[in-house]
């Protein structure tokens, strides 16, 4: 488990990150969303260690970091960046090797992911010959190559094509479900949602809502309720506390004002006939998002 | 968590870790990988290839272009009759002919085999005459004249026009690497931050050994160049006979040696430095160009006042100045013994405090991108 307390880090009068905490937990996807400049990227470096906080912990197991530690880390920074002029394995060799990997299991594990993310046939090309599509799956492979214990990704998925997107979604699938915790970044919140399966909502350097995917859908949840029926279901707005909010013949969408009258609703409808579904809607992570911004 | 699979077990995914998790590299791995990387990226380089080639060529041909202009080999060669053969006996750099009569002498000068015949000729008082064809043989009657012995009190002192060169092949091997790998150093500093692989660098090895490891990787390649241009010195020195000049080189190029690997060391933490502080290629001039002045300094100092012993005194004892000051004053037999020790000490002294401060500058300066970090910010804290 990752864990960060109360951490703040100012840029003189600014605070880019506001008592900020949150679990990261093992084997488990923890997606970390974010409008631009809302502390994501600075919440990461400190986690690396590549910038310090003015003040908080960050701690795997319950230990405070060291320089030790966080070599065990996968990070792809949101700057993104590898050596222009070194092929593509030989990089990845080397960053393995400065994690301590001999030459041999560097080369190895460099093969494999780069079969893995489909850049096998490029191995041997240099860096800036590849496109900025495959750059980006060199880059996450430089992420993975040393096989971290923790992975921390700033935007894992900016620039790929949806089958890249696939790719990579299962790497970093496969990686969490061996018992790695996994942050990930990213602004393109259908992926968010469909990937994480904890969610870490931050704006303005505070975070404003953070816990499992589900649990927050359904907190942010509006008492909107969805209704199909065999018949008529023009009876609806006549229920006291129902709001409709739209009506179609036999379909009817509608806020209620408690967990009550969504029950009456139901008991109603199942007195006057077939009920073909009843469904509370859950919000999307975009909706989500809006509401704990704003 | 342990990196050994154990998905038999328990029935997980299986994990992407094949093999286990090997120790974290010590400082001194750290910096050995990176400035392995230095060596191996700068030998891949064409230009730089090409530069060390031709410098090694130019090297190597104005030693032998000296040797073979310096070294007058060819011996001089002359007529004689019985009567005169006595007069060139024992002579170095005279080939002489005896023929019969003088008659015949005279017909091989007018032929050109010979630069000159010597005759016998009662009226002179040396009892010889020199017959040449149109010139005088000036350098024949040098030979042939006879010069008093000379004791020279100061039999020390090195021919002055020797040691101005002497100061200027120190002066110029050390600036032109000092400048070739220092600027290389900087590059490879701005380069990193550039193409932004230096956070993903910072995750996996300490800054200082990022630091330690361009220095020393450069360092090896300043000093592979040096030592090539030495042997080949050596060898072009050898080859063409100037041994005489390798003899009174020999110690001083060794102290010269010994004081480019601190006085290189101590420049290339200012060079990486001062490069870390900027975020484009472009703009290395900006933040460099008052070490690359220190550079500069001891070159010029060195080709105006290298007959100037109160200038090349403090030279010898500046550390930016000494590798080039000391060596000169060794070779002109002007420093104690102990003189260059002190020196050293003091070079040494002054390049561990450059890379105390070097790396907190190197450290301030490495992630802030985008501009060009201010002196004030890259000393803080």
């Amino acid at each position: 488990m990752l864990t960060l307390t109360e951490v703040t880090k100012t840029y003189g009068e600014r605070r880019a990150l506001d008592a900020v905490s949150f679990d990261v937990a093992p084997g488990r996807m923890t997606g970390f969303v974010g409008g631009n400049g809302a502390g994501k990227t600075t919440a990461m470096r400190i986690i690396l260690g590549v910038l310090s906080s003015n003040s908080g912990t960050v701690t795997l197991d319950g230990k405070p970091l060291t320089p030790e530690s966080r070599r065990r880390f996968g990070y792809m920074p949101e700057e993104r960046g590898l050596y222009p002029k070194m092929k593509v394995e030989e990089q990845l060799v080397y960053l393995a090797r400065l994690h301590g990997f001999t030459t041999g299991a560097a080369q190895k594990n460099a093969e494999k992911l780069l079969d893995r993310l489909g850049l096998g046939e490029r191995r041997g090309d240099l860096v800036e010959s590849l496109s900025l599509g495959n750059q980006q799956r060199a880059q996450i492979a430089a992420a993975l190559v040393h096989e971290p214990d923790v992975l921390v990704l700033d935007e894992p998925f900016s620039g790929l094509d949806p089958m890249a997107v696939d790719t990579v979604v299962g790497v970093l699938g496969d990686y969490a479900a061996s018992g790695i915790p996994v942050l990930f970044s990213s602004h393109q919140l259908d992926i968010v949602e469909r990937l994480c399966d904890d969610l870490v909502i931050i704006a303005g350097g505070t975070i404003r809502a953070n816990g499992p995917r589900d649990a927050l859908r359904d907190a942010h949840a509006a008492k909107r309720y969805e209704l199909h029926l065999g018949g008529d279901a023009g009876w609806v707005r006549d229920v006291p506390g129902v709001t409709v909010v739209d009506f179609h013949g036999g379909d009817a969408v509608f806020d209620v004002d408690s967990e009550d009258t969504a029950q009456v609703v139901l008991r109603e409808a199942v007195a006057r006939g077939t009920v073909t579904s009843y469904t509370r809607q859950r919000p999307s992570l975009a909706q989500i998002f809006k509401e704990v911004v704003a | 968590m342990s990196a050994t699979n154990s998905a038999g077990t328990t029935g997980r995914t299986p994990a992407p870790h094949t093999s286990t998790a090997p120790s974290t590299p010590s400082f001194a791995q750290s910096s050995w990988l990176v400035a392995e990387r230095e060596v191996r990226m700068k030998l891949r380089s064409k230009a730089f290839l090409i530069s060390t080639g031709i410098l090694m060529v130019v090297v190597l041909g104005s030693i032998l272009l000296g040797g073979f202009l310096g070294g007058n080999t060819e011996s001089t060669t002359v007529a004689v009759t019985s009567d005169t053969a006595a007069a060139v006996q024992g002579q170095t750099g005279i080939e002489a002919t005896e023929v019969a009569t003088a008659e015949e002498a005279e017909q091989l000068v007018r032929d050109g085999d010979v630069t000159a015949a010597i005759l016998p000729d009662d009226s002179t008082p040396l009892g010889i005459v020199v017959v040449a064809d149109s010139e005088t043989p000036s350098g024949l009657l040098q030979q042939l004249s006879i010069t008093p012995p000379v004791t020279l009190l100061d039999g020390d002192a090195q021919n002055p026009f020797l040691a101005y060169l002497v100061a200027i092949a120190f002066g110029v091997v050390f600036f032109a690497s000092a400048m070739t790998f220092g600027s290389t150093i900087a590059q490879s500093v701005v380069e990193e931050k550039q193409t932004r692989v230096v956070e993903i660098l910072m995750s996996a090895v300490p800054v200082q050994a990022l630091l330690a490891g361009k220095v020393v990787g450069n360092s090896i390649l300043a000093f592979g160049q040096i030592a090539m241009i030495a042997a080949l010195a050596i060898i072009g020195l050898t080859i063409t006979g100037q041994s005489d000049l390798l003899s009174l080189l020999g110690a001083p190029v060794l102290w010269f040696v010994v004081f480019f690997v601190l006085g290189f060391v101590l420049l290339a933490a200012l060079f990486a430095a001062t490069g870390s502080m900027v975020s484009r290629v472009e703009d290395i001039g900006s933040t460099t160009t008052p070490v690359t002045m220190l550079v500069m300094i001891p070159y010029f100092l060195v080709i105006f006042f290298y007959d100037n012993p109160v200038v090349l005194g403090i030279m010898s004892y500046v550390p930016f100045s000494a590798p080039v000051g000391m060596p000169v004053r060794l070779f002109l037999g002007d420093a104690q013994w102990w003189e260059p020790l002190l020196s050293l000490v003091i070079l040494a002294i002054t390049a561990l405090g450059t890379i105390v401060l070097g790396s907190k500058i190197y450290e301030n300066s490495l992630l802030k991108l985008g501009g060009t970090v201010k002196w004030r910010d890259a000393l803080s804290r």
